[in-house]
């Protein structure tokens, strides 16, 4: 097998210069996108003034202000008041203390992170587990109008889901539902359910109808084969669609605004307004945005082996 | 070990009728070979029996127990698929153990085991039975697919084609193990091919399976020797049967139904003088086909009405006609069919 046209040119291995040039490309593009980001986690780590100084800084002596705003409220005293105490204990206390203010509690933040936390993951899971099962039905089931049905699934997706905001929030009104996280829960599954539902039949219909007969006639009923059989051959599939659902539901804002404001409200709509004295604290806003960052970061690479085999949409078989 | 009848079975998909009234009897221990081009009905055969499919009309018995409305569960059989017969997720140990370890059979994994390892040695799989199922050659898979079978002694075991996907020595070894397993274990098997060598070296009964209909059930033997139409008869035999108009062969003394003539190529005989008296036909050499252990002459056959027809005959070495030569034919045998290629017995 070692003969032949070794010495010729392959046509499908790329050459060292188109390789060279791909990897320029791409690590241009990961500059690009990763620009924002980097200033992003900058700015958390900026005092106010070095967050809105001109022109921007790059070098700065970093400061945990923007985090301790994120998580406290502060409230301003006399410094006779203020003397009058005894020495600070912790790091937040003695940032307050040097602007003449003193922790008053725990800011917001916690309670709205974890709300994005169950909503994001409870309507994910939810999307996901509704989704297999209708994809499954989908894909193996004579289901009388199967194709109307399928398009009736996608066209909810047709428009802007916040397109139909209004509806939703005199609906929301009248259930109760408003300012609840089953509320949000339910909303983003019911967006969510139609991507899950087109994503997952297609990884369902990639595995052989064989492997759930074989499991029936070896004993199971369609159930315990789909449970034994299908999923863990779905695994891939699942991930990929939980990701996907779960990025939404985490990122969605719009919605998180106009039916939560205060119990079930989301990290969303709450980071973007922390406002400190005279205007936008801007360390606390870009500190409470990487932290957002981090579940996401953590459940995609935590999957990101499914994720990459999951992104070709089943091409990649056995 | 149980006996299988179908009766009556009929299955249409939309308008196509998969298969149309089937009528097979299987006593217990027999290996039955369903053969037939594609599209003749044996996987629906199969998957009928095994009730993964329901038929529109008929019952499927088992061992006297009619289980057409039984799920494929409670059926007591064991099907094993042309491909994907292996659950990929799994390795060879735990595919061998899937069957045993269903909620119906209730075995502790201690029996698991034991008939585990019995299987796996049977099948010479003992040092794979770590390695995850998408890790074995072709050859190895089918080979577990088949453990996969033989593991749990079911009533009926239903094989679609397991061999055909294998390559030519692999497929005579596992052939050759499975006669040997079903000999040992006396197993009821349907077994469906399209590979006539298959068929003749396995079944104990051949049933021919065409548009969805079962044209002929026999031995090896009777199907071979005593076909019952000329789709039969061209499905067994290598080289195919020559097939001719009965114009082509005009002294032979026939009666008039007798619309098409099959002569096997073993059942000729070519005599070097073109010009023997007693010859049925005379014929020219186009070419000889050497193989091991004899030689097929191709022949063109030239009839009344100046049509040639193409004509193989199977000659020991040593014969020593050669191309372009005009040689006689004398047909030892032959079986002759009507204008709907219905075989004419006279």
């Amino acid at each position: 097998m070692s003969q032949g046209i070794s010495t010729a040119h392959s046509v499908v291995e790329p050459t060292s210069g188109t390789r060279w040039f791909a990897g320029v490309v791409v690590a241009l593009y990961a500059l690009v996108t990763i620009i924002p980001l980097a200033w992003i986690i900058m700015t958390g780590f900026k005092t106010p003034a070095d967050a809105i100084s001109y022109p921007p800084k790059v070098v700065f002596s970093p400061s945990v202000e923007g985090y301790c705003n994120l998580f406290t409220t502060r409230s301003r005293q006399t410094p006779e008041y203020i003397a009058s105490l005894p020495p600070a204990n912790g790091t937040c206390e003695q940032i307050a203390r040097e602007q003449k203010m003193v922790v008053a509690g725990p800011s917001n933040f916690v309670p709205r992170f974890t709300n994005s936390l169950i909503i994001a993951f409870g309507s994910t899971l939810l999307s996901v587990g509704f989704g297999v099962m209708a994809a499954y039905a989908f894909s193996r089931f004579k289901v009388p109008l199967k194709d109307d049905l399928l398009f009736f699934i996608l066209s909810t997706r047709m428009m802007p889901p916040i397109a139909v905001a209004i509806p939703i929030y005199l609906m929301y009104r009248e259930l109760g539902l408003s300012d609840t996280r089953l509320g949000m829960i339910l909303l983003y599954s019911a967006v969510n359910v139609s991507l899950a539902v087109w994503l997952l039949k297609g990884f369902i219909d990639e595995i052989p109808r064989e492997y759930e007969e074989a499991a029936m006639v070896d004993g199971y009923t369609r159930l315990q084969a789909f449970r034994k059989v299908v999923l863990p051959q779905a695994t891939t599939g699942i991930v990929a669609t939980a990701i996907f659902c779960l990025i939404f539901a985490w990122n969605e804002y719009a919605f998180a605004v106009l039916l939560t404001s205060g119990e079930a409200q989301t990290a969303p709509p709450f980071i973007p307004i922390i406002i400190g004295e005279g205007g936008m604290d801007w360390p606390a806003v870009a500190a409470g945005t990487t932290l957002f960052l981090v579940p996401i970061l953590i459940f995609t690479v935590l999957l990101r082996k499914h994720l990459l085999r999951g992104i070709t949409f089943g091409a990649v078989r056995k | 070990m149980a006996d299988l009848d179908i009766v009556g079975v009929s299955k249409k998909f939309g308008h196509t009728a998969a298969v149309s009234d089937l009528n097979i009897n299987i006593a217990s221990g027999e290996f039955v070979v369903i053969l037939g081009p594609s599209g003749a009905g044996k996987t629906t055969t199969l998957r009928l029996v095994a009730g993964l499919e329901s038929p529109d009309t008929g019952q499927v018995l088992i061992d006297g127990r009619d289980v057409t409305r039984t799920a494929p569960a409670l059926r007591d059989v064991t099907f094993v698929f042309q491909q994907y017969s292996l659950y990929p997720h799994l390795n060879v140990y735990d595919n061998l153990a899937f069957p045993l370890r269903s909620p119906l059979r209730k075995n502790s994994e201690d029996m698991v085991k034991t008939r585990v390892l019995e299987v796996a040695r049977m099948l010479r799989m003992e040092d794979k039975l770590q390695s995850p199922a998408t890790k074995l050659s072709g050859g190895q898979m089918q080979r577990v697919a088949i453990g996969r079978a033989l593991v749990r002694n079911p009533a009926v075991y239903l094989m679609d084609e397991p061999l055909s996907s294998l390559d030519a020595k692999l497929r005579n070894d596992l052939r050759l193990e499975l006669k040997r397993i079903q000999q040992d274990t006396n197993a009821t098997m349907l077994y469906v091919t399209h590979d006539q060598v298959e068929a003749l070296t396995l079944a104990t009964r051949i049933g021919v399976l065409d548009h969805g209909q079962l044209v002929q059930l026999g031995t090896p033997k009777q199907v071979y020797q005593d076909p019952s139409s000329v789709s039969v008869a061209s499905r067994l035999g290598s080289p195919r049967i020559n097939l001719l108009p009965r114009e082509a062969l005009p002294r032979l003394d026939l009666p008039d139904v007798v619309k098409t003539i099959g002569v096997r190529a073993e059942h000729m005989q070519i005599q070097l003088d073109a010009t023997l008296a007693s010859a049925h036909a005379v014929a020219r050499v186009a070419r000889i086909e050497r193989l091991s252990d004899q030689f097929l002459v191709h022949l063109r056959l030239r009839d009344l009405g100046g049509r040639e027809h193409a004509l193989i005959v199977s000659a020991h070495p040593g014969h020593l006609a050669q191309p372009g030569q005009d040689v006689a034919i004398q047909i030892l045998q032959s079986l002759s069919f009507d204008a709907r290629d219905q075989r004419v017995r006279h």
